[in-house]
């Protein structure tokens, strides 16, 4: 056994996490300035929290993923770490030549009290910063929040930075990324593209950590939302954020400084909430929904109907983020399975307020927690006490899948040992005809390998 | 078929080229930093190596290899081994990132021993703990540790903001080991990530934590009275330590310890009742060398088990030391025997090989060792450094003494180790040393990277992006050694990228099987076609617009 000292028994737990299902916040920073086009994230802190994310980030992603450091030394840490983000931007500058530095904090700047304000306007004024260039920062400590926080932190420091509006608004309609993967990103903007609706997505990491193998490499990938179009999003006519703990913030901060409304939805991960997206990317843009994206649709209800009693009644476990987890779990009574267990590591009423709309009805038994001690661990031990058909999450899921000789379906952030998540969205319905269709073969191919041999079908 | 010739040719340009990287790559950088970077890039001389500054804080903003303290202490030395719990104190992040992303295997011996190796323990610091300390959340996190798992030993690892408030670890685990009692041993680390320069400060913490805690806890000798060693630095990272075990249980020599390969805590209690210790990986582990024949008397040499022909050499050194025929035959025909298959692979692999040029920047010893493996396939290291090496480990122990100490490796805390009253027995008497020196055995020696590497190649301490990229953009070479957050930079270039930190999930390479393993995983990459296709037809070739006749 992988989990050899994992048992059912539980140990009330005030101050110890095992097996975390979230991480922190920085390495979140990190990914969402990657989606902005000519932009080098650039970590103030110790230089193990850059190579880490870095490391997090390129074995997920399976690209280059570049992001300097501050480089804390002992000194820095007692004196403050402001010579040191000087330096670094002239560096950065000088040799690497980005538009922009994305700057976030990490626990050790945060504990000391650096002011990247200051810092920022001090590098200025020492001349530090071409003409034309810009330094964007954002505060991400560590022991607040999760990875999720990070990234909504950085999406905020985008519209706090270039949002702008001016006196015309223009008919369009900014779709603000949630944590997803690229594939996700490029599948909503064809859905948008087939409706001919006018839209700005960011952060877009689309064509930066999915990048083609030309024989060059590109600091600076073609991909990302442009610096113009960031600027843009004060003009346009509305926002939907997807994923309300990663986009809301931005919304907010867009709406405050730009006067631009906005409507939260999911991110859309299933039938259900892509209808909602459809929607209310319809509504808000003003163009109707193309026949093709109801076929689209039409052939996910099918696909369902057709493999109806392979998924009715299935147990479900699923970890991971919670604007992952909240459509995913909705999608997965789409189905007529059974979430059974469902933990986050990141805090917030809204999850728990939506596993409580959602399940009350079709699974009132499904137990959930988020938040801190919301870890792998307490899964664990909850699928000990009561077993469950299948399990969803991030790479580090397959330890209790060999354990408990369950099938699993890798979605969620980190993905480490398979390729696939950056090529096949699970967004949009054909998004989620994928995650049906991996679902299907993964329980299945159990039932195949386990069953008795004389209940072997051909056909299935 | 690769025309040797012609490759040797080439080098010859290659080596008045290199000559003219340091000027090139350093015009670009800032005035300070230019000047200080150029001291971190020489060229090679294995007769008289030239000083490289190596062990200096990194240039914020360079983008850099390196890591941290906290990843040296707790990710490198303290991670292989399987039966201590260990708990990050410290915001989530840290332990979450050091959570089996080191691929160091192990193999417990029954379904009751010990694992903790798949788990990952944090206190997970919230801002509160950060206001108002994290001493008591880290001893109630102990005892949730202890409540459930029952194990030997738990250590804690500081994280950066545990130094700043002033949490004193130390003091919890001193407390904790007390409130718990039961012989339950538990020790604290400080190794925030600010500490030091890079993964290296975090070494030296783990090592004097190893020496103060666990090492000759237990002196009952166990096993063999015969060949008694250690295997110091090996990580079994892969497999590595496995091939080493077979290896050394072949000859009927008797390994006590491997620090920290597939290690357990009994097995750093009972290391000192060895009789010789060897140092693989000298970066990361001389320290407990040292301090080991200051109070036990074991001494130590350095063995290099990468590559076929060094791993037959530290046998040889094994068999040497110990002075007796009967291991010296064993040895021998052990080697014999598994040179056959050695050999039969390195010339198939050769084929391809040949020629071909290899550039290495990588870790503390790896970036030295793994040009072993290139030469047995007849390829040249052209440009390699560490990303946290230290001057002796390119120089040799030889410039120990002229090391500038600086701030940075002054806050390292330094142990006093002296000879143990009841314990220190010396292995060999002074003449014995003395005869076996005068047959060319060294002791506490290390030669360094640049005593291996032919004159006038590259060598950079702590490479940056920029000069990585320069690097491959101008020599091309055929394969390029770093770890994951350069690999697919360096592809994305044409040219494949072999990570010597994870092995790309390969391994062991260690060893003559892994010797075997490595000549086919390197045969494989430099013979995979999928890089002559990165060009689609039509961007190399003229439009023609079609013609029909009808």
């Amino acid at each position: 056994m992988l989990l050899r000292h994992t048992t059912a028994q539980e140990v009330e737990r005030k101050a110890l996490t095992i097996n975390p299902s979230k991480t922190c916040q920085p390495v979140g920073a990190m990914y969402a300035a990657l989606g902005l086009h000519g932009c080098l994230p650039h970590s103030h802190g110790s230089q193990g929290c850059c190579s880490y994310h870095r490391s997090a980030l390129t074995r997920h992603f399976k690209e280059p993923v570049m992001a300097a450091t501050s480089s804390f030394s002992e000194g820095s840490s007692v004196f403050g770490g402001s010579s040191n983000l000087v330096a670094a931007i002239e560096t950065i500058f000088t040799v690497y030549e980005p538009d922009v530095i994305a700057v976030h904090t990490t626990c050790l700047s945060e504990t000391i009290g650096d002011d990247l304000t200051q810092i920022v306007s001090k590098a200025h004024e020492d001349g530090k910063v071409p003409e034309g260039k810009k330094v964007i920062f954002c505060n991400t400590p560590s022991y607040v929040g999760t990875h999720i926080t990070g990234y909504s932190s950085q999406v905020s420091s985008f519209v706090k930075f270039f949002s702008a509006a001016t006196p015309k608004k223009r008919n369009v309609v900014n779709l603000v990324a949630g944590w997803m993967e690229p594939s996700d990103m490029r599948e909503i903007k064809r859905i948008a593209r087939v409706m001919e609706a006018r839209t700005i997505l960011f952060p877009d990491m689309s064509g930066v950590l999915d990048a083609p193998l030309t024989g060059k490499f590109e600091m600076y990938p073609k991909g990302g939302v442009s610096l113009s179009d960031m600027a843009a999003t004060g003009d346009s006519k509305f926002s939907i954020g997807l994923g309300a703990y990663s986009t809301e913030d931005a919304c907010v901060k867009l709406e405050n400084k730009c006067k631009v409304k906005f409507e939260v939805v999911e991110i859309p991960i299933g039938l259900k909430a892509t209808d909602r997206f459809i929607t209310s990317l319809s509504r808000h843009a003003n163009v109707p929904v193309p026949d093709e994206l109801t076929e689209e649709r039409g052939r996910l209800v099918d696909l369902i109907a057709d493999n109806s009693k392979y998924f009715y009644g299935k147990r479900v476990a699923l970890f991971g983020d919670p604007d992952t987890l909240i459509p995913l779990t909705e999608f997965l009574l789409t189905l007529d399975m059974k979430p059974a267990y469902i933990v986050t590591g990141t805090p917030g009423k809204h999850f728990d307020e939506s596993m409580q709309a959602l399940l009350a009805e079709q699974a009132p038994e499904a137990r959930y927690k988020s938040g801190e001690r919301a870890d792998m661990f307490q899964l664990h031990q909850w699928i000990k006490q009561e077993p469950v058909d299948l399990l969803i999450g991030n790479t580090y899921g397959k330890y209790i899948a060999r354990d408990e000789n369950i099938p699993f379906v890798r979605l969620g952030f980190p993905i480490v040992d398979r390729p696939g998540h950056n090529f096949f969205p699970h967004t949009g319905y054909v998004g989620a005809t994928n995650l049906a269709i991996k679902i299907l073969d993964k329980v299945l191919d159990h039932t195949d390998r386990t069953c008795a041999e004389e209940k072997v079908e051909l056909q299935m | 078929m690769i025309d040797e010739k012609d490759k040797l040719k080439d080098a010859d340009t290659l080596t008045a080229e290199l000559q003219e990287f340091r000027d090139e790559v350093v015009a670009k950088y800032p005035k300070k930093v230019a000047k200080k970077r150029a001291r971190g890039i020489v060229l090679s001389d294995p007769s008289t190596p030239p000083e490289i500054q190596a062990n200096v804080r990194t240039i914020p903003g360079i983008i850099t290899q390196r890591g941290c303290t906290y990843a040296g202490c707790k990710g490198v030395v303290l991670g292989p081994t399987r039966d201590i719990v260990n708990i990050t104190h410290g915001p989530i992040g840290c332990g979450f990132y050091s959570w089996l992303t080191r691929r160091n295997q192990t193999r417990p011996t029954s379904d009751s021993d010990a694992n903790f190796i798949p788990y990952c323990f944090s206190t997970d610091m919230q801002d509160s703990n950060i206001v108002f300390g994290g001493e008591e959340k880290l001893k109630q996190a102990i005892r949730e540790a202890y409540a459930l798992f029952h194990p030997k030993a738990i250590a804690i690892f500081s994280t950066c903001p545990v130094g700043l408030i002033g949490d004193d670890v130390h003091r919890v685990a001193r407390h904790m080991m007390e409130e718990i009692g039961g012989g339950i041993n538990i020790f604290g680390f400080s190794c925030e990530g600010y500490r030091g320069v890079s993964q290296s400060a975090g070494h030296h913490i783990a090592n004097n934590g190893l020496f103060k805690n666990l090492i000759g806890r237990d002196d009952e000798v166990r096993g063999s009275l015969k060949y008694r060693v250690n295997l110091l630095g090996e990580y079994n990272i892969g497999g590595d330590a496995f091939e080493l075990e077979r290896i050394f249980e072949k000859c009927g020599v008797n390994l006590l310890a491997s620090f920290s390969g597939n290690s357990t805590i009994q097995k750093f209690e009972n290391a000192h009742t060895a009789d010789l210790n060897m140092v693989m990986c000298h970066r990361s582990i001389n320290y407990v060398a040292e301090m080991m024949e200051t109070a036990f008397g074991i001494p130590w040499i350095k063995v290099q088990p990468i590559g076929a022909r060094s791993t037959a050499k530290m046998l040889r050194k094994i068999a040497q030391y110990f002075g007796e025929q009967e291991l010296t035959d064993r040895v021998e025909a052990v080697i014999a025997e598994e040179m056959a298959a050695v050999d039969a692979a390195r010339e198939k692999a050769r084929r391809r090989t040949a020629g071909k040029l290899a550039m290495l920047f990588v870790g503390g010893s790896r970036a030295h060792h793994y040009q072993d493996l290139f030469e047995e396939l007849g390829m040249t290291t052209v440009a390699a450094g560490y990303e946290f090496g230290h001057r002796d480990d390119y120089e040799g122990r030889r410039v120990i003494p002229s090391i500038q100490i600086d701030a940075d490796s002054r806050n390292i805390e330094e142990i006093t180790v002296s000879r143990d009253a009841t314990r220190y027995r010396p292995r060999k008497t002074e003449e014995e040393l003395k005869a076996l020196e005068a047959d060319g055995m060294e002791f506490n020696e290390y030669h360094g990277l640049m005593s291996q590497m032919e004159k006038g190649m590259l060598v950079i301490d702590d490479l940056s992006h920029y000069e990585m990229e320069k690097l491959v953009e101008k020599y091309h070479p055929d394969v390029f050694c770093a770890g994951i957050k350069e690999k697919f930079c360096v592809q994305k270039m044409g040219i494949p990228l072999k990570q010597l930190h994870n092995y790309d999930v390969g391994g062991p390479y260690a060893g003559f099987r892994g010797a075997i393993n490595f000549y086919k995983d390197i045969e494989m990459m430099v013979g995979a076609t999928i890089w002559k296709e990165v060009k689609a037809p039509w961007e190399s070739e003229d439009f023609v617009e079609a013609t029909y006749v009808y």
